[in-house]
């Protein structure tokens, strides 16, 4: 405060001698300039720090109790037909540290949390050793010994959550399902083939934290996490199982190299089973090999062999060229088109187009299919999906290979007509029998489960060569055809063998591909069922013999799991008494 | 004129001791609400995980091996089976 002190001698203000005095007028404006300056430069310094310098400095604010934090989000879960589990994700924590201020730890800290992660003190103060800020000691450790460890707090120790994926049916399911990587990104599989919809995706929020690190306060947008979406898979776990071990059983009895095994429901074009030997568990994936990890049912091309005779012959009775019983001499069993020769494996003499798929007869088909222009053939198997890839969504799907028909040789055309000489794979196969199934229809193939509708394909034969053929298919399997292993006690069933040789180097090797691929029941047909055995050496080696018993087993649990009434006449007196009355 | 100051002056200080309060409650309810989040997801895992168990002790091999090995159970053979799957046959069996 100013204290006004009176004027010793009295003088009026406008006196005052100050103002007498003449000062320079410079003076006063060079306090004038300076205190503006003064002035101008707080403004600026105000504007710099207010405006120009404004988003670091809110940022430094805020960084003092603000946290951007990430909100987890789990991987969707696959689930078969029924909603058992065959892949789900659980958290885990992984243990990272900053090296520099974990290597203060002291011994005894170290023996410590070395002994809690598993681990020996060497390899832990190998992870400590390095130089960079950030070094992970273990991942997926579980939620209990993470707990653990962060009640003892390790200097410069720390956790993060993680998910792993566990797969509780193990390597039954293996090539199906796949697996995913430490980042839940698949690798292989439904995991791969169905990424974008299992993906969880993070959200993230922005709170206020207090000194204690409580959240105290939601500030700004948060963005909630989004779960990823379960698949349901067409799979039934049960049907796999029997596949699975059945194919295992069908591997190990013929000393066999591979195998794979499909079941489809014909009725909606669903992938029931899928089973490849040999496999793995995704549950533990060291030491893997690529023959464990071949998913060869969809991935793998083969030439089918006799499998394909069906096909020819239901073109041949479609175009008229022959009818069920026409007869057709194949003897001697041998046949010479050009400077080839095409042979039985065992000579028959005449035999009605019937008899030659029923006894598998390679001279037969080859005659019946020398009547077709090549153009024909090759419309017919492009129309059963040979040669394109079966749109699965799979990953690592095969086309197989057929070739333009425009430069097909008459001796390639005969044998492509009883399967070599063209390479599809088990999957392929699996969906070319649906036609025989569906009363001449293909059906698209569906890796999940169909709740709506079932699609229709596209016709390709008509309902009277298709039951024709159904026939025959039958009588295949009777004592008189190749493959009365394949029958099922209390179902009619249909298929046909195939026994092909292996190309090797180009040239076919003394090594086999034995498949059987049938329906059942043939009076209203429900399953395709494809077996498929590589390179059995176990004495036999037809299709029959090697891949119809699993085929059977397969096929008879398979109908009795899903409670199809058996069609076979019943042999029980009681129950053929019950069935006269209906 | 300086009463009615007073009495505003009052008035200010009350208001900011309730905003005081009532941020200091919101905050304490706000962390009741997380702490309860969080326990939402801890029983969401140990269901997930619980789930998980329960799979894998029903895993089909794991029950083939019991059945057969310590429950000594087969497979009926075709002729000792009846299927009475759908009405009709059941009706005609009478």
């Amino acid at each position: 405060m100013v204290v006004r002190r009176r004027p010793q001698r009295g003088h009026r203000f406008t006196e005052s001698p100050v103002l007498q005095l003449a000062l320079q007028g410079w003076r006063s404006r060079t306090v004038g300039l300076l205190l503006m300056t003064a002035f101008l430069t707080l403004v600026a310094r105000g504007f710099y720090l207010q405006v120009i310098h404004n988003d670091f400095l809110q940022e430094k604010g805020d960084s003092r109790y603000r946290r951007d934090i990430e909100i987890s989000a789990s991987r969707g879960k696959i689930v078969d037909r029924n909603g058992d589990m065959l892949a789900v994700s659980t958290p885990m924590k992984s243990i990272w540290a900053i090296p520099g201020d974990a290597r203060t730890m002291n011994a005894s800290q170290k023996r410590q949390l070395a002994e809690m992660l598993d681990m020996n003190v060497r390899e832990l103060d190998g992870k400590l050793a390095s130089d960079k800020t950030f070094t992970y000691v273990k991942r997926q450790v579980s939620p209990e010994t993470a707990d653990r460890i962060a009640a003892i707090k390790f200097p410069g120790v720390h956790q993060e959550k993680e998910y792993r994926r566990f797969y509780p049916t193990g390597d039954m399911t293996a090539h199906i399902v796949g697996f995913t990587g430490v980042d839940d990104k698949g690798l292989e599989g439904v995991e791969l083939a169905f990424q974008n919809s299992l993906f969880g995706h993070p959200g993230s929020r922005t709170v206020i934290r207090d000194r204690r690190g409580s959240i105290v306060e939601d500030v700004g947008a948060t963005k909630p996490p989004q779960d990823g979406k379960d698949v349901r898979l067409a799979l039934d776990s049960k049907i796999q199982y029997l596949a699975y071990s059945q194919l295992k059983n069908a591997v190990e009895t013929n000393n066999a190299k591979a195998g794979g095994a499909i079941v489809i429901d014909a009725r909606t074009g669903e992938v029931l089973a899928l089973a490849n030997w040999p496999t793995y568990n995704p549950n533990n994936r060291e030491r893997l090999s690529g023959a464990q990890l071949r998913n060869r049912a969809i991935t793998d091309t083969f030439e089918p062999g006799s499998v394909m005779k069906p096909f020819t012959a239901a073109l041949a009775l479609e175009k008229g060229k022959v009818r069920f019983d026409t007869v057709i001499n194949t003897a001697p069993g041998r046949l010479t088109i050009g400077s080839a020769t095409i042979s039985d494996a065992h000579p028959h003499g005449a035999l009605s187009v019937a008899e030659i798929i029923q006894k598998s007869s390679n001279v037969g088909t080859a005659k019946i299919a020398l009547g077709f222009s090549p153009q024909e053939m090759w419309e017919l198997f492009d129309s059963l999906g040979f040669g394109q890839a079966p749109n699965l969504g799979f990953p690592g799907e095969v086309n197989g290979r057929l070739r333009p028909w425009k430069n097909w040789r008459p001796i390639e055309q005969a044998t492509m007509s009883y399967g070599h000489g063209i390479s599809v794979s088990l999957i392929q196969l699996a969906r070319a029998y649906t036609v025989f199934a569906r009363d001449g229809e293909l059906m698209p193939l569906s890796l999940t489960k169909i709740d709506d509708a079932p699609p229709h394909g596209a016709r390709i034969f008509s309902p009277q060569t298709m039951r024709e053929l159904r026939v025959m298919l039958e009588m295949a399997v009777q004592p008189e055809g190749t493959a009365p292993k394949a029958r099922v006690p209390g179902y009619r069933v249909g298929g046909k063998t195939g026994t092909a040789y292996k190309v090797e180097g180009g040239v076919y090797a003394r090594k086999y591909v034995a498949s059987f691929v049938g329906i059942a029941p043939i009076s209203e047909p429900r399953l395709v069922v494809a077996v498929m055995i590589d390179e059995p050496s176990g004495g036999a080696h037809y299709g029959g013999d090697v891949a119809g018993p699993a085929f059977s087993q397969i096929a008879g649990g398979a109908l009795r799991t899903l409670g199809v009434p058996p069609d076979a006449p019943i042999q029980v007196a009681e129950a053929a008494s019950g069935k006269g009355k209906l | 004129m300086l009463r009615f100051n007073m009495i505003l002056l009052l008035a200010v200080v009350v208001c900011a001791l309730g905003v005081v309060t009532s941020q200091h409650r919101a905050r304490k309810l706000f962390q009741a609400l997380e702490a309860e989040q969080e326990r939402v997801r801890q029983l969401d895992v140990e269901y997930g995980q619980l789930q998980l168990e329960m799979s894998t002790w029903a895993t089909h091999p794991r029950i083939e091996k019991i059945a057969r090995d310590r429950l000594h159970m087969v497979t009926p053979d075709a002729v000792g089976r009846v299927i009475q799957a759908q009405a009709p046959a059941k009706k005609g069996a009478r």
